[in-house]
């Protein structure tokens, strides 16, 4: 198991260090030091072995956090921990920086006692954790003998991640289908690979302890359950734009916090849960059929000499037209010996960006069904490099108001047998975020 | 947190502040403890009246910190303390302390696990499986499962049908982490047949969709070591394989991290089943933005998985990949077009133009690489290609890696008689000759005596010139040999050389760097684990006896009559057949270690081919036939020798008539049991080790090393507790299983124990190379002693070159050939070591001189250098001459020393044609 957890600052100095285990000894921390951080390669892997020592290591902007141990550890476990560590921080105390880890580390090793033993993972909810581990003195004299009994069952129960006895006036949900649609497309406009690989997330806001139920147009449910029972439809505002000619998608594969009852998804394919009180992300999942690709890039790059580029894109949205993209940004990538380029686009805003050797091309909105073109000159210094320019493929950013895969919410129940509010009582919104994931173009 | 600076004169201050309502000080004042309490072992004892009040706390979470901290302080006057609270806390009614109870009897038995026995927690640990609450019961699954490592032949976790189907339902209910315990934990059990297999399956394929990529590799763990003892006819078999495919292809949607992790076990998971993700091409294709570790890893994935359906795709991939900016990445993707074009021919001729335009792009490290394959293809398409070699030859002047060069001069050297300045090419070459590395030097060699062969009458002085190059102003013995050898076959019968230098190669086929199909079982039993992220077993990287226990693929044993049975073996290739593997581009040294980088397994290991092509690249492509029969014999089937019969366990004092002696003494006693003995000495005195006193001796019988010890109470007080421990030595020896002296040893007793013993413990290099380092406790304290054991124990049964002679059979050591020069009786021996290093030795016996002289026939003498795990240079073996030991006991002690080989019959002769025909022992 992990035998010790060190935090880093991007100059190597450590600033939290715990070990759990013996056989790590002090000069691990100093390992990892002079062979990672300051190797004067860039890392080739995540998993770095120095003197039978494994050291898993994530970087956080400039914070390396680093998982040593001398066993035969579960990997994917120590990741899993690592990432989930920071999440609980994150929660704690925002941002991962330096500064706040200075500022926390009392409660840092508080946080790491309780939710690392001996090198085993322990309940790391944020929620749960928040009840006995708090950042302002502890109350532990004014906690009545039931409040404490409540914090252990809740901490080791069944539901781990919500606690008892939550009140709201008025019960209300969000329910967001963020989606990153990811293309890889060649010169030719033929698709290489495309995959939208999208969450939902769920803010609940609900008393008591409510059993929810959620759907969506899943086509295994679908077709089980025949055409016309579908219509079950909950209140839903505002209403979802949908591309009518779908009736249900297709799921590769989706993965679920760990709220919902697996195994009931196995054998009936229904999702059901107790959700954790406010934001968390309630499914994970993967389409790769029928997406619709809300841009299509065509790319035309022409070489006229040595020492000159054209270049023309056109981007062509393919969505209703009563529908707006935004934040839309087309990134051209320029040989590295660019001396000077001249642009012309017909809308938003173009320019040269020499740092990051690219025409970085910017529109604020544009609806469905419109298509805009960007030209380019680029001045090249002749160079004796033999080596050919490498052409990065071109690569988008934008955000649509649709689910790029079809997926829609048909509904989300809510029951809570104990109280007295239904679950036309809930109030519930959905809404729906495409975003552009690696959305690239050869060229 | 203190900066780097020791407070521990704190101590005292620190301690009185423990008892403070603030749980938060609190907190802070274990954690001081935690830290400092081993620095100062007698003030802590302070502490201890706190923790034990503290433990009977009404507040669970303060009870449960006690427990956790008492733990975690490591002195040994503490633990005595911690059992009573301990206890208690381990019924605790409150499921927080249970479940940190748990995980402190783990920390115990860490630090005393005698304790724990005695205490039998480890009982009340077994009862927290059937907790009612899930957290403690993952926790307990995840102390034993760590307990039950350190034990491996105690059956602590005592699987049967009844405590799986507690934790399955445990699985259900569980936080991730638990989940992930309690998954790694049902990995390791066996079910008792097909049925109880589906049904586990059943139960664990809705942890596919768990967020946690852990959750979901543990599961797949599991599914993929059931799978195997499912039938395949079976229709959940069919739909078990189309439940994995989704999950896995999700991973890749994770932290690049993970990513990581988890292509390094897809990469496993499509060795063995490759049917699994046969579809999923695609989402390996490498975006721009991955991490390196991330694109190389897709990269090996895409090649495993290319076909004749995907082929045309990958190559547009690959080609694309071919013009990235990181060099190493580049290079593999070169490399994997070469790859594509010997796994699919049809896809060939594509490839070779791929590899001809990526030719053209004139960028150095491109042009090599391609070369390199290229080379390869021509191995695989003989007599297809070579209109390519035009282009080639003109990039000769570009190429730098030794690597590139090697490869190019084979080809010129393959393909003499269709270049026409081929020996200019070559002459070229020739001038820096001794500046190249010993690979390039060697492929020159072998090519200039091709041209030799092929066009007698140009290139007579070329040869001329290498060949003395070579043997005379080389220092590199395999560089000499190789030259000695042509040298003689070209002198002697130049039809005959013909033959065997230009001799038809074997085609070269199908995969390359295939893991070990036993090795890759044994990973597949360690998905998610590190083990599988190295590719190695744990013992590789573990140290200790932790972890080192070999699992391996359960046997499918159908309850249901299953009609196909040639299945059952686990072959590496799903396609039935054995892999060819395509001799490694690296250097020599690094083909001849892949004759013995398979994992410590007993038995030959499976993969024959890669033996068989290390073997005939070690005298270069142009001596297959000449080695044609003998590699098949090397770790064949047919080679394993039968278990230990003739011995010759005392051959005694006369040696004086050599080897008819030496026969006619292995028949005569041909029935004992086991190998030479060497007789019990005392390793430890009495007086060293305040008077226990420990002699013994090291035996090999039938395959199983022992250590055979006695001991002596010499003392006036009773001894108890015995332990043994090993340092890391030069093979690995470690103890198999703990030392087992049941009955205190009471004054002036002598007890005999025989200590089985493995290989498989951690390996360092020792001075001498057989010396061991003993660590022995006992109830007083702890002694220390080394002791050298006889190398023969480590010979191991499959040692055996050839079939001739069954008679030295019984101490492992194999009879090649014998002849007589000069009145010398002349014995060829052959031997192999546990970690698999073959020795071949040349044994010179004069009738009437009581000492004989070893040495290694120069072949094998570089293979013995670089294959001997820890030495810097080549060792030899120089017997020491010692009358009346026995053939055995002489060998087994070599002095291991570097020492001049013997090449003076080579020296002595003169450098023309005319050399007498050595004859290679046959």
């Amino acid at each position: 198991m992990i035998g010790g957890l060190f935090i880093y600052n991007h100059k190597g100095e450590v600033l939290i260090s715990r070990v759990y285990r013996d056989d790590i000894g002090r000069n691990a921390v100093d390992a990892f030091r002079v062979n990672v951080i300051h190797a004067r390669q860039q890392v080739r892997s995540p998993v770095t072995n120095i003197a039978r020592t494994s050291f898993f290591h994530v970087k956080r902007s400039n914070i390396w956090l680093a998982a040593v141990t001398k066993q035969n550890v579960n990997a994917a476990m120590v990741f899993e921990f690592l990432y989930k560590m920071c999440d609980v921080m994150a929660a704690y105390f925002g941002k991962i920086s330096e500064e706040n880890i200075k500022n926390n580390f009392v409660l840092i090793y508080e946080l790491l006692d309780e939710i690392l033993d001996f090198g085993y993972p322990q309940n790391s909810e944020t929620g749960a954790l928040k009840t006995f581990i708090t950042q302002q003195g502890i109350k532990s004299q004014h906690q009545t003998k039931e409040e404490q009994s409540q914090i252990t069952s809740q901490v080791t129960g069944q539901i781990g991640w919500r606690r008892e006895g939550i009140k709201y006036r008025r019960n209300e949900l969000f329910l967001d289908v963020l989606e990153s649609v990811n293309l890889l497309m060649s010169p030719q406009g033929q698709v290489l690979s495309a995959h939208v690989s999208g969450r939902v997330v769920m803010k609940s806001y609900l008393s008591g302890m409510p059993e929810c139920k959620f759907g969506m147009n899943d086509k295994i449910v679908i077709e089980k359950q025949g055409k016309g029972t579908a219509d079950e439809t909950s209140k839903r505002r505002p209403s979802a734009p949908a591309h009518s000619g779908k009736q249900s998608i297709a799921i590769d594969d989706c993965t679920f916090h760990q709220c919902v009852r697996l195994s009931k998804f196995d054998s009936e394919r229904s999702i059901s849960f107790i959700p954790p009180d406010g934001e968390f992300e309630l499914m994970r999942y993967r389409t790769t059929k029928d997406i619709i690709l809300p841009f299509r890039v065509i790319p035309l790059v022409r070489e006229v000499g040595r020492t000159k580029l054209e270049v023309k894109v056109v981007i062509k949205s393919n969505f209703k037209p009563s529908l707006l993209a935004q934040k839309i940004e087309v990134r051209i990538p320029t040989p590295l010996n660019t001396s000077g380029v001249q642009v012309i686009c017909m809308k938003g805003k173009a320019k040269y960006k020499a740092s990051e050797n690219a025409i970085v091309w910017k529109i604020k909105r544009m609806a469905g069904m419109k298509e805009s073109q960007i030209s380019a000159e680029i001045e090249l210094l002749p160079t004796n490099d033999k080596k050919k320019w490498a052409r990065p493929p071109i690569s988008m950013n934008f955000e649509v108001p649709f689910a790029p895969s079809g997926l829609k919410v048909r509904y989300l129940k809510v029951f809570e047998p104990k109280l007295n509010y239904s679950d036309h009582d809930v109030i519930k919104w959905v809404r729906y975020i495409g975003r552009s994931g690696i959305y690239e173009t050869r060229c | 947190m203190t900066v780097g600076k020791d407070v521990s004169a704190l101590f005292p201050d620190v301690v009185n502040c423990m008892q403070t309502d603030n749980l938060e000080l609190k907190k802070l004042v274990y954690l001081y403890l935690m830290n400092y309490a081993k620095s100062q072992p007698d003030m802590a004892i302070m502490a201890v009246n706190t923790f034990v009040k503290d433990c009977e706390d009404p507040n669970p979470l303060i009870r449960a910190l006690a427990v956790r901290t008492m733990g975690c302080i490591r002195v040994d006057k503490i633990t005595e303390y911690l059992c009573e609270p301990l206890r208690k806390c381990l019924k605790d009614e409150d499921p927080y302390v249970r479940k940190t109870a748990a995980v402190c009897v783990a920390k115990l038995h860490d630090i005393n696990a005698q304790l724990v026995e005695d205490q039998g927690f480890l009982d009340t640990l077994k009862d927290l499986i059937s907790d009612s609450n899930p957290m403690v019961v993952a926790n307990a699954v995840a102390a034993l499962s760590e307990i039950a490592e350190s034990h491996p032949s105690s059956n602590l976790l005592d699987l049967n049908p009844q405590s799986i189907n507690k934790l399955l339902t445990a699985l259900n209910e569980c936080t991730e982490w638990g989940q992930i315990f309690i998954l790694d934990c049902l990995a390791n059990y066996t079910p008792k047949d097909d049925r109880e297999a589906q049904s586990i399956c059943e139960r664990v394929t809705p942890r596919l969709s768990h967020a946690n990529s852990a959750v979901v590799l543990s599961a797949v763990k599991v599914l993929m070591k059931f799978m195997e003892m499912l039938s395949k006819d079976l229709d959940y078999y069919g739909t078990l394989l189309k439940k994995l495919a989704p999950p896995l292809v999700t991973l890749l949607s994770a932290e690049p991290e993970l990513q990581y992790v988890a292509l390094r076990n897809i990469n496993l998971i499509v060795q063995k089943r490759p049917e699994i993700l046969k579809h999923e091409m695609k989402v390996f294709f490498v975006k721009y933005n991955d991490p390196i570790y991330v694109k190389l890893e897709k990269l090996d994935i895409m090649i495993r998985l290319a076909s004749q359906a995907n082929i045309a795709q990958v190559l547009a991939e690959l080609k694309e990949y071919a013009t990235e900016v990181d060099v190493d990445f580049v290079r593999k993707a070169v490399r994997a077009i070469g790859r594509c074009a010997i796994k699919v021919e049809q896809s060939a001729e594509r490839c070779v133009s791929t590899l001809l335009d990526l030719i053209q792009t004139k960028v150095n490290y491109v042009v090599q690489e391609a070369i390199v394959v290229i080379k390869d293809i021509f191995r695989k398409y003989p007599n297809k290609y070579e209109s390519v070699i035009a282009t080639l030859c003109e990039n000769l002047d570009s190429l730098d890696e030794p690597e590139a060069r090697a490869a190019m001069i084979w080809i010129v050297g393959e393909y003499a008689e269709r270049i026409d300045n081929a020996d200019e090419l070559l002459e070229s070459f020739l001038e820096g000759f001794h500046d190249e590395s010993t690979q390039v030097q060697l492929q020159l060699l072998t090519a200039i005596v091709k041209l030799f062969l092929k066009k007698p009458t140009e290139t007579q002085e070329l040869v001329q010139q290498v060949l003395s190059l070579a043997t005379q102003d080389s220092d590199n013995p395999d560089l000499r040999d190789r030259g000695y050898i042509y040298w003689r076959l070209l002198s002697t019968d130049p039809v005959a050389a013909k033959e065997v230098v230009l001799a038809e190669k074997p085609l070269i086929s199908e995969e390359t760097d295939l893991i070990e199909p036993t090795l890759l079982d044994e990973l597949i039993c360690y998905i998610g684990t590190l083990a599988s992220v190295y590719h190695k077993p744990p013992s590789a990287f573990v140290e200790g006896g932790r972890g080192v226990v070999h699992k391996s693929l359960p046997p499918r044993t159908a309850s249901s009559e299953s009609t196909e049975s040639p299945e059952t073996a686990p072959a590496g290739a799903p396609s039935g057949e054995q892999p060819d593997v395509i001799p490694t581009q690296g250097d020599l040294l690094g083909d001849l270690l892949n004759l013995d980088l398979g994992p410590p397994v007993s038995g030959p290991p499976l993969a024959t081919t890669s033996v068989q092509m290390g073997a005939v690249d070690l005298l270069g492509g142009g001596l297959d036939s000449l080695m044609g029969d003998e590699p098949e014999g090397i770790g064949g089937p047919n080679f394993v020798a039968p278990p230990a019969a003739a011995v010759p366990a005392n051959l005694g004092a006369s040696m004086g008539s050599g080897l008819s002696d030496l026969f006619d003494l292995t028949s005569g006693v041909g029935t004992l049991s086991g190998s030479y003995v060497v007789p019990k000495a005392v390793w430890l005195p009495a007086m060293k080790a305040k008077g226990l006193e420990i002699s013994g001796t090291f035996t090999r019988q039938v395959g199983s090393i022992s250590m055979d010890l006695q001991l002596t109470n010499k003392a006036l007080q009773v001894m108890t507790d015995f332990a043994i421990q090993f340092n890391r030595n030069s093979f690995g020896l470690a103890p198999a299983a703990p030392l087992q002296v049941h009955a205190p040893l009471s004054p002036n007793q002598t007890v005999e124990i025989s200590l089985p013993l493995n290989t498989v413990g951690s390996v360092m290099k020792m001075e001498p190379l057989n010396n061991l380092q003993v660590a022995v406790k006992n109830n007083i304290d702890v002694f220390y002693f080394s002791t050298l054991y006889p190398l023969h124990i480590l010979f191991v049964e499959d040692g055996k070159m050839e079939a001739v002679s069954s008679r030295l059979q019984g101490s492992n050591i194999f009879t090649v050939a014998k002849r007589n020069v000069e009145a010398q009786d002349m014995l060829y021996q052959s031997l192999k070591l546990t970690n698999g290093i073959w020795v071949l030795a040349e044994l010179r016996i004069q009738p009437g001189n009581p000492s004989f002289t070893v040495r290694l026939p120069a072949p094998a003498l570089p293979a013995l250098g670089c294959l001997l795990p820890c030495a810097g240079q080549p060792l030899l073996p120089s017997l020491l001459p010692r009358a009346g030991v026995s053939l055995m006991g002489a060998l087994a002690q070599l002095g291991w020393g570097p020492s001049e080989p013997d090449v003076n019959e080579h020296q002595n002769s003169e450098p023309s044609f005319q050399l007498s025909p050595i004859r290679l022992p046959r």
